[in-house]
């Protein structure tokens, strides 16, 4: 069995005549690992968060923090530490003392909780700023404070709400490789919570996209991209198309389909399937091709550009496929110094595939 | 500079100039009688009128040595340092709860809490007075202050309702979350962060508490409040002038608090901008 730092089982929480805000979630998250809550606004991702922290307490279920039943354990005795979304650096005090808030009640001898202090300092850069006022630092420099004041307290958890959000972007992905690189140089535990999906696959060892208070997919950066377990992950997650199939047939690895615009089109075959069923064949617009010139073999549709945006690394092609109302988004990698127009817009095009890149969804 | 008269004034015109005397009368119409106080109390005459007669510091000699009056004084400060000291204890603990807390029908406690603001003071004396009675209480000051903590807790829980709005309740679940308890966490965080409202609050209360007549007039036992005492003078001419002296000393002691009292609230109010919470 895994080394399972918090395992949060069946929890729900409801408020005080709301709806659900989680919903029966169940996660596990392993001792050491990058772990990051994923999900539009709205979805529950603080609450869970703040579950684990212990501001606020589970309706149903149980969250083990280390092994230890948590629900009657209030925030400040537990072994977890959290960078609030607002920083939540203390006003009146300067920015050593808002680091050594926590470590004063520790009873560590001057000596010894100045060194701490002085260290987290200088790991976050910021030698010589402790006597700066909270109000006297930048946005990217509260953050850092935050996250000392946490970090100083050895957490065995730390738990991050949206750190990022209020930083511009430049910013925002320096911070982004900092914040991996001090995981991994601390090796504590961090659940980090965001809406920024670029953000998520970039950094975290594990994600849990969640939705509407339920967690849908658990799994890699990479696993999440390409195998997405359901429609609302595989669109959630970067860009998607959807064609809506029908099976026409099962030949042992190999599945015949048929969907609006695509009409018969290959697939390797998923579990449980058999002939009629309705099923939603996805693929990324990046795995999509076109040519001007009508291919020999392989699969491929017929379709006119309908738009195109040059983002310079790539361009986006919206293509009309004669009977599919939404038109079909291809990215083509700009890998040739080229500066004439890719395709004509007045002639057909070709999108081309390779069925291995399919994603079949239930729907 | 140009001799043209700028821009501003331009624009401002005639308007400009008569709003200008509008508000030298307002503050003249405001606080001319007030200055007649210290300026009569130095006056060599009994009857408070015009032409002076001459300086003198013998109405303060009388007001010093006047006994009752020192008695009504001290009564009034006595009642007022309680009243402030409960009143923003209860102002302080109902300004939490309203803020940090959701509770049902949170609203009509507010409500509640609020309502003595706007009942009119005579009703709610003589209601007072009608409950003491029935409650076979003596009168007393105790009775006294009890009408006043009623009247001004809700002075006191508006000013530190909206000083704790004011700041990022996650501050507090921070100082938790790095381990402190709740009521430590009201010591490191939330006390200093709300101390300039508890000063005004303290000051507000005390004058409110220290200038009230009404609740005063039928709460007292034997001892009279100031107000009362000086209302009750009134009667005897040759006793106003040490009323006035009193009155000079008092003025210029509210004066000094309420700039105590809005100096604190200020540097409250700027250290927050700065702050800024995201
Ligand atoms: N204290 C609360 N009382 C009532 N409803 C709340 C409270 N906190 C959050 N909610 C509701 O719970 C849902 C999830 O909120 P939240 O966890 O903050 O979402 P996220 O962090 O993913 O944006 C929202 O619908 C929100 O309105
Ligand atoms: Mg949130």
């Amino acid at each position: 069995m895994a080394d399972y730092i918090i395992r949060i089982e069946n929890v729900t929480k409801q408020f005080a005549g709301g709806a659900k805000a989680v919903d029966g979630v169940s996660v596990n998250i392993e001792r050491g690992e990058f772990f990051s809550l994923l999900g539009p606004s709205g979805c529950g991702k603080t609450t869970l968060l703040r579950m684990i922290a212990g501001f606020e307490f589970p309706s149903e279920g149980e969250i083990f923090i280390d092994g230890q039943a948590s629900s009657l354990i209030p925030s400040y005795k537990r072994p977890t530490n959290m960078v609030f979304q607002s920083y939540a650096i203390f006003p009146h005090l300067n920015v050593f003392d808002n680091i050594a808030y926590g470590l004063r009640k520790e009873g560590l001898p001057g000596k010894e909780l100045n060194r701490r202090v002085e260290e987290s300092l200088a790991m976050i850069k910021l030698t010589g700023f402790g006597k700066r006022r909270g109000d006297q630092l930048s946005g990217g420099q509260r953050q850092r404070v935050a996250l000392a004041r946490a970090l100083v307290k050895r957490p065995k958890v730390l738990l991050l709400d949206e750190p990022l959000g209020a930083l511009d972007k430049k910013l925002r992905e320096e911070m982004q490789i900092e914040l991996r690189q001090l995981q991994k140089s601390v090796g504590i535990t961090f659940v980090f919570v965001t809406h920024d999906q670029e953000e998520a696959l970039s950094m975290s060892d594990r994600i849990a996209v969640m939705s509407k208070g339920d967690v849908l997919q658990i799994a890699g950066p990479k696993e999440l991209y390409e195998a997405p377990n359901c429609i609302e992950v595989a669109s959630f997650i970067g860009n998607i198309n959807l064609i809506n199939a029908t099976v026409k047939g099962v030949n042992g690895g190999e599945i015949a389909l048929e969907g609006p615009g695509f009409g018969s089109f290959g697939a390797p075959s998923i579990e449980g399937v058999k002939a009629g069923d309705k099923i939603v064949a996805a693929i990324r617009p990046e795995k999509l091709s076109l040519t001007a010139q009508k291919p020999t073999s392989g699969a491929f549709v017929e379709g006119m550009i309908k738009a195109s945006a040059y983002l310079g690394d790539r361009s986006h092609h919206q293509v009309f496929v004669k009977g599919r109302d939404e038109a079909v988004s291809v990215a083509a990698q700009n890998m040739e110094r080229e500066m004439s127009a890719d395709f004509d817009a007045s002639k057909p095009v070709y999108v081309t595939w390779d069925p291995k890149s399919l994603i079949l969804l239930k729907s | 500079m140009t001799t043209k008269p700028s821009r501003e004034a331009k624009r401002m015109g005639d308007a400009g100039g008569g709003l200008a005397l509008f508000a030298i009368a307002y503050l003249l119409f405001l606080y001319v009688p007030v200055l007649f106080l210290p300026l009569f109390s130095f006056n060599d005459s009994i009857f408070v009128s015009f032409p002076l007669q001459g300086f003198t510091t013998k109405w303060y000699e009388q007001m010093f040595a006047d006994e009752d009056m020192l008695k009504a004084l001290i009564a009034s400060l006595q009642v007022g340092g309680v009243v402030a000291i409960a009143s923003t204890i209860l102002g302080l603990l109902g300004a939490k709860a309203v803020t940090r807390y959701r509770m049902p029908g949170q609203g009509a406690v507010t409500g509640l809490i609020m309502l003595p603001l706007f009942i009119p003071e005579i009703i709610l004396g003589i209601s007072l007075l009608i409950l003491v009675n029935a409650l076979d209480i003596p009168l007393s000051l105790i009775t006294v202050a009890i009408g006043h903590i009623m009247l001004c807790t809700p002075f006191a829980m508006a000013v530190l309702t909206s000083r704790l709005d004011g700041f990022d309740r996650s501050l507090e679940e921070a100082s938790m979350d790095l381990g402190e308890t709740p009521w430590m966490t009201f010591w490191r965080v939330t006390f200093p962060l709300a101390a300039p409202g508890i000063v005004s609050s303290l000051l507000l209360a005390f004058i409110v508490s220290f200038d009230e007549f009404l609740l005063s007039f039928f709460l007292q036992g034997r001892q009279p409040t100031l107000p009362v005492y000086i209302w009750s003078q009134l009667r005897f001419p040759s006793k106003l002038p040490s009323v006035l002296s009193l009155g000079a000393i008092i003025l210029i002691t509210s004066c000094v608090l309420v700039f105590f009292a809005e100096w604190v609230r200020q540097l409250g109010t700027t250290g927050d901008r700065k702050v800024g919470v995201a």
